[in-house]
């Protein structure tokens, strides 16, 4: 049940223009209601949909769309850059104060990952930007909410501020601030209680932390995951406190996260982080243009690539090529695949970041079975140097050897075997064709097969 | 004036119904009565069926994370009703329109709101994404539960989010239930079977065990929850008994691949959309009850022990309304002010 992506909906509009030869007022008028459908499929709210819309129309219209041989890419393209202008720069930056100590609070709905987050934050800020964090447990609220910023803190070997249950937030954050100026920690970062936007006491007490010592920094921190309500969140927190900064949390989820085009148009704030994950290093800054492609399902190429740039060593890329046409690709170069792709994270995530992922069957819920990435493993590691080098040799009673030591069964072994040479005949084809780019993809329903 | 504007007057006018004003919450308490009726009044304050009530019925539906998908079938089916009927008259347009709106909402068995409980121990597994309110449900139906005379335990299956066993004995303290706990960071499934164990030799009714947060897109943390499924299923045939799936009234169109992927993996029998007392509707229950047929058995209202009431899909569905109508009073109010 993935959703389509902008150009896929597009394409039906697309086909029916081909052959007519010009674009009518009427074809983009279409166009625009597709977009508008995809928007809204992505969580944008509906106003800020029919606003922006309006806004591409207008640059759809007087623009070469209607003389233009591909109308649809032409609209996607101008979607797509109104919709990385709207999103803001790269803005990562964070305000320190001159006078000690600085003041973060982090503020938001229950449940959207403040206190996680004030962890990432304070883990950020001391390894970047050396700054000595204390953390303040000013949830007297949910249960055991002072445990859990505790138990953050010490993960991380970060002290935190806590005076129990019994006080109320605002004498905490008092308090936090003068132990800060007393220990000489610069950066104080205030974990409030989750609460709701029409909860005027609440927010209240939020004005009041607020009016201590005026913070530096007041993050809104969403879950990407929110729909409509959106807009509502944003804008009551924003006139209650004022926030200066987003922090989009669980975006390491498969959600669209159109919600982060409805918080910037109505705050006009930026977005400066966003959360990848439960663990407290999962923190990264915003990239628009990426935010940008993943509300329009176009796939997010740009992580993709950085990703496999970080973890993807060129020089052994290169000799695997080399192999691959000679033919003389092995089970342990195979091992050294398997590592180095492990080590670009959760291989179905790495799949549904290729674009147009969604539209080879069956891919689109890929769920990539790293139990069975073990498994491969295994049976490899159970076979003799010469099995491993020439897999030719593997008969029976080798086989039935190979899956008693790897713990797995003669049919996982004569799998695997199988796989192992489709793939190396599939390689070999492709290494051939390796200057037209694009083909690489294609190995993907390979390697996928791989592990399902 | 708006079909929604005139909607509310109607209700104004009316004690019975003056709900149209309150939060849902009050709404559920109300009788289930003569929501039909409701509607058909209302509907037959609206002289005309033209594109304009459509599009503000669209409107309503599609700010409450409903979806198009579902909203533009439902608005189909409606201009196919009422000009298949050919009504011209405003009293019969009133009954098609009242006729699919009750449609939408239509849960089917009265009793899916329900727990179901076994013969013997009952084990209810309570799962969904990061930060839903799962570890909340759990206190608030064992709370639930108990006052219906029914002994209750706890089990402390999430051991991997920092404070989780905490935060779930503070809520057994609250309600004052066991619970059984391990370890952070110790396995799951072996916390489930020792849950399993106790709850049997101390012959207690029901067994509600608590899982970590994740994301539907992390295969292994997804393999984890069907292997914490079936060990539950292996010590006791049949459990568990219920799945329940938190979603957040806040989340929008991912919730149908939250329901789908966890629906795959455990069989969720029920969800509990919780966070209600929001200004968010978590309209797309209608589309996942529509695709999946997961019905909603409970409603989650605020924090504390008491804010847990079974779902009642016609306050549900009038509430989705209510609201919009709110909404189209305030705006107009808004521009009459300018
Ligand atoms: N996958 C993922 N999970 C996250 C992320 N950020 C937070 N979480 C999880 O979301 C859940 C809620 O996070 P918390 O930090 O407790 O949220 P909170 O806003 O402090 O919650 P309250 O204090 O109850 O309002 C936890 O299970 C976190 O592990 C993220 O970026 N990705
Ligand atoms: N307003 C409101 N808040 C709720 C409701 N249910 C839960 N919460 C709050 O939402 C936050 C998260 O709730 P939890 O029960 O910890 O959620 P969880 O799904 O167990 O979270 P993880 O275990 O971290 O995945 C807490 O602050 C709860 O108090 C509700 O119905 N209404
Ligand atoms: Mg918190
Ligand atoms: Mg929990």
């Amino acid at each position: 049940m993935a959703f389509e992506g902008l150009s896929e909906r597009l394409q039906g509009t697309m086909t029916k223009i081909k052959g007519k030869g010009k674009v009518s007022e009427a074809d983009v008028k279409e166009m625009m209601r597709e977009v508008r459908f995809a928007l809204i499929e992505a969580d944008v709210n509906l106003k800020v949909v029919k606003e922006f819309v309006k806004k591409v129309s207008e640059r759809a219209a007087g623009s070469d769309v209607m003389e233009s041989l591909t109308p649809g890419q032409q609209v996607v393209k101008i979607v797509k850059d109104e919709l990385t202008e709207l999103m803001g720069g790269e803005q990562s930056k964070i305000e320190f104060s001159t006078k000690q100590p600085t003041v973060i609070m982090m503020v938001g709905l229950q449940g959207a990952g403040k206190t996680t987050t004030t962890g990432k934050l304070a883990g950020l800020l001391r390894k970047k930007h050396n700054r000595k964090p204390l953390l303040v447990a000013a949830d007297v609220y949910r249960p055991a909410a002072v445990q859990q910023l505790e138990t953050v803190g010490k993960q991380l070997t970060i002290p935190v501020f806590s005076k129990g249950t019994d006080i109320s937030p605002v004498e905490i954050a008092r308090q936090a601030i003068e132990h800060a100026k007393a220990e000489h920690l610069d950066t104080v970062i205030i974990d409030t209680a989750g609460r709701l936007h029409i909860d005027d006491a609440l927010m209240q007490e939020l004005k009041d932390i607020r009016a201590l010592k005026e913070p530096d920094e007041i993050f809104l921190v969403v879950d990407a995951m929110t729909g409509q309500d959106a807009v509502n969140v944003a804008q009551s927190f924003d006139e209650a406190i004022g926030i200066t900064g987003v922090v989009l949390t669980k975006l390491d989820g498969d959600t669209r996260g159109g919600a982060a085009l409805s918080i910037r148009t109505v705050t006009q704030k930026p977005i400066k982080f966003i959360g990848m994950g439960e663990k407290l290093d999962a923190l990264d800054v915003f990239h628009p243009e990426r935010m940008a492609s993943r509300i329009l399902g176009m796939g997010d190429m740009l992580s993709l690539i950085e990703k496999a740039q970080t973890s993807v060593d060129e020089e052994k890329a290169k000799q695997l090529e080399e192999k691959f046409r000679t033919s003389s690709f092995t089970f342990d170069d195979f091992l050294e695949q398997l590592a180095q792709v492990k080590q670009m994270g959760p291989l179905d995530e790495i799949l549904k970041m290729l674009p147009g992922a969604n539209k080879i069957k069956g891919l689109e819920n890929a769920k990539v079975d790293e139990s069975q990435m073990g498994r491969v493993e295994a049976i490899i590691y159970s076979m003799t140097t010469q099995e491993k080098t020439t897999p030719e040799i593997i008969n029976a009673n080798r086989k039935k050897r190979i899956a008693r030591g790897s713990g797995t069964s003669i049919q996982d072994v004569n799998r695997l075997l199988k796989q192992f040479e489709d793939m190396k005949k599939m390689m070999k084809q492709m290494s051939g064709m390796n200057s037209k780019k694009g083909k690489k993809k294609m190995s993907m329903p390979g390697l996928d097969s791989l592990f399902k | 004036m708006s079909f929604f504007k005139k909607l509310k007057d109607k209700f104004a006018g009316n004690a019975e119904q003056e709900q149209s004003t309150e939060k849902y919450k009050e709404g559920l308490e109300k009788t289930r009565t003569g929501f039909t009726s409701r509607i058909n009044d209302l509907v037959a304050k609206y002289r005309k069926v033209d594109e304009d009530f459509f599009e503000e019925l669209e409107e309503v539906l599609l700010q409450a994370d409903v979806g198009f998908e579902t909203v533009l079938e439902l608005m189909d089916e409606l201009r196919y009703e009422v000009q298949r009927k050919n009504v011209r008259d405003t009293s019969n347009v009133q009954s098609v329109i009242s006729e699919k709106l009750v449609e939408i909402y239509q849960a089917g068995e009265p009793e899916l709101n329900e727990i179901k409980f076994a013969d013997g121990l009952t084990v209810i597994l309570m799962v969904g994404v990061n930060g839903v309110g799962k570890t909340t449900t759990i206190g608030k139906l064992a709370h639930r539960l108990k006052n219906e005379g029914k002994s209750v335990m706890l089990a402390a299956g999430d051991t991997f989010r920092a404070g989780a066993i905490e935060q779930l004995d503070v809520w057994g303290q609250r309600v004052g239930v066991d619970v059984i706990k391990q370890a952070a960071g110790s396995d799951p499934a072996a916390v489930m079977y020792d849950a399993v164990r106790s709850a049997k030799s101390r012959g207690v009714d029901v067994l509600i065990c608590d899982t970590a947060g994740r994301l539907q897109n992390k295969v292994n943390l997804m393999n984890e929850l069907e292997k914490v499924h079936r060990v539950l299923g292996r010590e006791i045939p049949g459990a568990p008994h219920e799945v329940l799936l938190a979603l957040d009234a806040t989340t929008g169109q991912n919730a149908m691949i939250q329901a789908q992927t966890f629906k795959e993996v455990t069989e969720v029998t029920g969800i509990v959309l919780t966070k209600l007392d929001g200004t968010a509707k978590g309209g797309i229950v209608l589309a996942i009850r529509n695709k999946l047929k997961i019905p909603v058995k409970f409603v989650g209202l605020g924090e504390k022990m008491d804010d847990l009431q079974p779902f009642d899909p016609q306050k549900y569905v009038y509430g989705l309304f209510a609201e919009g109508l709110d909404k189209e009073d305030k705006l107009e109010e808004d521009s009459a002010d300018k």
